[in-house]
C-alpha cells in the first residue's frame, strides 16, 4: 500500500558519491522526500513497493552497526531484497581484491549497492567498474552524504530552516567525512559554519572550505545554534594528535559548561557512536538540548529517500 | 622561603644599566613592598622614607638579577647531586635571582602534579624564583607529545625535551602545531643522537690526538636545520636550547631573516671555554654537546654581541664526584654554572669581546622576554629582583665555597675578575658578599 506521495523528486545521477555536485535544490529535493518518509516510518504499517524486485546489497568494508543496520531497513521498507556483506579488511589485499569484488558483484545484476571504505575515493573506484547505481555510505576521510542528510534533515525540522544557521562542528575534522560532508551541504543551503578543534586535528588548507575556524569553545560556540560533536578515536588520543582524553575533555569536550556559550536553545548533535567523557559528557548526551537519537530516527527516512529517488531513473523503472 | 621585604632599599651611587631600555646612568635604585619604585639621580638627595636600607654602590654596577634558562635541579629523584636549597643558594651567590629547571627529574616533569610539586618545593625552600620547564613528551620518551595545555596551565614556563632531541620528524611538527594553540614556547635541544652516537668531545685534531670519538658539528646543524624548516611549516615559536657552532649560527640567520619566531641560548661554557681546555682530559670540561674548536666560540661570541644569540644561560649540571672520576669517555658530563655564569661572563666583557650592557641583557631582559617572564627589567612596578656587581675585584675560585652540592666546575682555581656583591630577591638582600 503506498502512501500517496507529494513529492515526485527524481535524482539525476546514476550515483550519490557525496554531497559535492549535487545542487542546493537536489538537496532540498531529497529532505523533502525524506520527510514524507519520517511519517510513514512511524506508521504501523511502514512497508512501500517501490523498489519491488530491485536488488540493494550492502557491501561494507569498515565495520558499521548502524549505518548498516540504517541502510538495511530503508531497502525493506521500500520493498527491495537486501543482502548484507560486511568483507574484513584482513581478509583483502587493498585495491585489487576491491575490484574484483565490485566485478563479482556486478555479475550477479544488483540495482543499487552501498559501499563504505576506509579508503577515501575507493567507492568512485569501484563505481567505475559496475553497471549498477552506488551510494556512498563513507569512504574514508572523504564524505558520508546520508550522515550530512539525515544531520540537515534534523536541524531543518528543529530550527525550520537552514540558511542563516550558525553551526559549529567540533573535534576531529581533520579525519572526518561527516566533517566534509556537512561542510558542503551546510554551506550550499546558506548556513554559516565553523570549525572547531585543536591545530593538530584540522587539515591544512580548512580556511578555503568556506568555514570560520578556531581552536577556542568559547569562540567556537558563540551564538551557535547547533553544536556538532565529532567523534575523537582512541588511536588520535594517545599523544600523537593529542595528548590525553583528560586535556582534550578540558579544552574541547562538549559538556554544560561549554554549552553556556552557545545559544541558550542551541541543540547538540552527534553522529555517533559517542564516546562519553571524551569528546563530549553524559549530562549533555542525553540532556534536554541533544538531538542525537532524532538524527538516528532520520537516518532510516533521508536513506529511504535516496533510494526512493535514485530508484526512479533506474533502467526499467 | 621567600618574604617580600617591606622595608624599602636604597642602592646608592653606582651605575645603574637597564638592558630592557638601554639605561645606563649614574644614580640611586629605590625598592620598596617587593617592586622597584625609581631609577634616577639624586633619589637619595631627595629624600626617602623612613627605615630605608641605604647601600653604597660606589664603583658598583647595579643590574636586574639574572635569568637563568637552563639548569639542572635534582628535585625530584637526584636531591644527592643538587636540591632546589641548593641551588637556590649557588644561584643566589651568582646573582641569579629566577631559575628556570630543566624536566629531566626523576620523575619527569610531564604531569601537571609534578610541576604543582617543584613549585611548592620552591616556595618552601627556595631563596630565589623557580620556574619549573615540563617535558614535551610524555616521559622524555620523544614518541606522545604531553599534555601542553594542562602543563602550562599548572605553571610550567616552556616545554623542552631536557638535554636531548625529538628526532621523530612528525611527532615534533605535531608538538609544535599543537604548543601554538596554548602559545606554549618550545626550547628544543638540537643533536641528532645518531651522529653523536659514542662521541665525547668535539670531532677533530685534538679529539683524535686524545683518542677520543668525536661529534662533529653537523649533529647540531642537521638538526637545527630540520627544525628550522618544521617551524616555518607549522609557523610556531622556536627557541634552540644550547647552540655551539659557527654552522649552526649560519642556520639561524637565515631562519632569523626569513622571519621565523625563532631565538636561542648559548651556554657560558661554549662562550669561553674551547676543546683545547680539556687538557689532559680533564672531565670537568666534558660537557654535552661538547666544547669546541675557537672558531666556534668566537663566532658564538660575536652572535651573542649582534643579537643573533639571545641569551646566555649557565647549563648547570651538578655530577657528583663519582660520575667525573673516571676515564674521560666514561665520565658524566655536565659542569655546574649558576655561581659562574656571570663572573665567566665578565671575562668577555674585560677582554673587550662583549660590551656589559649585552652581556647583562642575555642574560636578563632578553630571557625575560622570550618566556613572559615579569622580570629582567628596572622598569617602576618590576619585581624588585637586582643585583650589584663588583667588576674588578680579582679571585680565585675555591671548589669548596661554591654553595652546589656538588663542585664540578670547569673554572677550578681559575682566576676570575668580577663578582656579584649583593643579589636581591622580592626586595630582600638573599645573598651579600663580605
Amino acid at each position: 500500500m503506498n502512501i500517496a506521495q507529494k513529492s515526485t523528486f527524481v535524482l539525476n545521477q546514476r550515483h550519490l558519491l557525496g554531497i559535492e555536485g549535487l545542487s542546493p535544490a537536489e538537496i532540498s529535493g531529497l529532505l523533502d522526500l525524506a520527510e514524507e518518509f519520517v511519517a510513514l516510518n512511524r506508521q504501523i504499517e511502514k512497508k512501500q513497493s517501490s523498489l519491488r524486485g530491485r536488488t540493494l546489497i550492502n557491501l561494507f568494508f569498515e565495520v558499521s552497526t548502524r549505518t548498516q543496520a540504517s541502510f538495511e531497513l530503508a531497502g525493506k521498507r521500500l520493498g527491495a531484497d537486501v543482502m548484507n556483506m560486511s568483507v574484513g579488511s584482513s581478509s583483502m589485499r587493498k585495491g585489487e581484491t576491491l575490484i574484483d569484488t565490485a566485478i563479482t558483484l556486478n555479475a550477479m545484476r544488483p540495482d543499487i549497492i552501498v559501499v563504505r571504505h576506509h579508503a577515501s575515493g575507493a567507492v568512485e573506484l569501484l563505481a567505475r567498474k559496475v553497471d549498477c547505481s552506488v551510494i556512498n555510505a563513507g569512504d574514508g576521510s572523504h564524505e558520508h552524504p546520508t550522515q550530512a542528510l539525515l544531520d540537515a534533515l534534523t536541524i531543518r525540522r528543529n530550527k525550520g530552516r537552514i540558511e542563516r544557521l550558525t553551526v559549529a562542528i567540533c573535534g576531529d575534522i581533520l579525519h572526518s567525512r561527516v566533517a566534509r560532508s556537512n561542510i558542503i551541504l551546510l554551506n550550499a543551503l546558506g548556513a554559516r559554519v565553523r570549525v572547531v578543534a585543536p591545530s593538530t586535528l584540522l587539515p591544512v588548507g580548512i580556511e578555503r572550505f568556506g568555514v570560520e575556524v578556531t581552536r577556542d569553545m568559547r569562540e567556537g560556540l558563540r551564538d551557535a545554534d547547533i553544536v556538532m560533536m565529532l567523534r575523537l578515536q582512541r588511536e588520535r588520543m594517545n599523544g600523537s594528535f593529542v595528548p590525553s582524553t583528560q586535556e582534550y575533555f578540558h579544552y574541547f569536550g562538549l559538556d554544560q559548561k561549554k554549552l553556556a556559550y552557545a545559544k541558550p536553545d542551541a541543540l547538540v548533535m552527534h553522529p555517533g557512536p559517542m564516546n562519553r567523557g571524551v569528546e563530549i559528557d553524559t549530562a549533555v548526551a542525553d540532556g534536554a538540548q541533544s538531538l542525537i537519537r532524532e538524527q538516528v530516527e532520520m537516518g532510516v527516512a533521508v536513506r529511504m529517500a535516496v533510494l526512493e529517488a535514485m530508484s526512479r531513473t533506474l533502467p526499467n523503472a | 622561603m621567600m618574604v617580600t621585604e617591606r622595608r624599602p632599599i636604597l642602592l646608592a651611587n653606582g651605575r645603574i644599566l637597564d638592558p630592557s631600555r638601554d639605561l645606563d646612568i649614574h644614580g640611586d635604585l629605590l625598592l620598596a613592598d617587593g617592586v622597584i619604585r625609581e631609577a634616577k639621580r639624586g633619589i637619595g638627595a631627595a629624600g626617602v622614607p623612613e627605615g630605608t636600607e641605604v647601600i653604597d654602590c660606589k664603583g658598583k654596577v647595579v643590574v636586574p638579577g639574572l635569568i637563568d634558562m637552563r639548569a639542572f635541579v635534582g628535585e625530584p629523584g637526584a636531591e644527592y647531586r643538587e636540591t632546589i636549597a641548593s641551588a637556590s643558594q649557588a644561584a643566589a651567590a651568582g646573582g641569579v635571582t629566577t631559575i628556570v629547571c630543566q624536566p629531566d627529574t626523576s620523575p619527569v616533569i610531564d604531569d601537571p602534579a609534578i610541576v604543582d610539586f617543584v613549585l611548592r618545593r620552591a616556595r618552601d625552600t627556595s631563596i630565589v624564583h623557580v620556574q619549573p620547564m615540563a617535558a614535551l613528551t610524555k616521559g622524555l620518551r620523544g614518541d606522545e607529545m604531553s599534555e601542553i595545555g594542562l602543563l602550562k596551565a599548572a605553571g610550567a614556563i616552556a616545554f623542552t625535551q631536557g638535554a636531548k632531541s625529538v628526532t621523530n620528524a612528525q611527532v615534533m611538527r605535531r608538538a609544535l602545531t599543537y604548543a601554538r594553540d596554548f602559545d606554549a614556547l618550545i626550547v628544543h635541544h638540537t643533536e641528532d643522537p645518531d651522529i653523536v652516537g659514542e662521541g665525547v668531545m668535539n670531532e677533530g685534531e685534538f679529539a683524535a690526538r686524545l683518542g677520543l670519538v668525536g661529534v662533529p658539528t653537523a649533529a647540531e646543524t642537521i638538526m637545527l636545520e630540520r627544525d628550522m624548516r618544521l617551524v616555518a611549516l607549522t609557523e610556531s615559536r622556536y627557541h634552540a636550547a644550547s647552540l655551539t657552532c659557527a654552522e649552526a649560527l649560519e642556520v639561524l640567520r637565515r631562519a632569523k631573516e626569513q622571519g621565523l619566531q625563532v631565538t636561542a641560548s648559548a651556554s657560558i661554557n661554549h662562550l669561553t671555554l674551547n676543546e683545547i681546555d680539556v687538557g689532559p682530559y680533564r672531565t670537568f670540561l666534558k660537557v654535552s654537546p661538547p666544547l669546541r674548536a675557537e672558531g666556534d666560540r668566537t663566532a658564538l661570541v660575536a652572535a651573542l654581541a649582534s643579537g643573533l644569540i639571545d641569551v646566555v644561560m649557565s647549563d648547570h649540571n651538578p655530577q657528583d664526584v663519582e660520575g667525573k672520576r673516571l676515564p674521560f669517555a666514561e665520565a658524566s658530563a655536565g659542569a655546574i654554572g649558576l655561581e659562574t655564569m656571570l663572573t665567566a661572563g665578565l671575562r668577555l666583557v674585560h677582554s673587550a669581546e662583549l660590551p656589559l650592557m649585552t652581556l647583562i641583557k642575555a642574560m636578563s631582559s632578553r630571557p625575560a622576554e622570550i618566556l613572559g617572564l615579569a622580570g629582567g627589567t628596572l622598569r617602576q612596578g618590576s619585581p624588585a629582583d637586582v643585583i650589584v656587581i663588583d667588576l674588578d675585584s680579582p679571585w680565585v675560585l675555591d671548589p669548596a665555597e661554591l654553595k652546589s652540592k656538588c663542585k664540578n666546575t670547569p673554572f677550578d682555581e681559575a682566576r676570575l675578575e668580577g663578582r656579584v656583591v649583593r643579589t636581591i630577591v622580592a626586595g630582600r638582600t638573599v645573598y651579600e658578599y663580605v
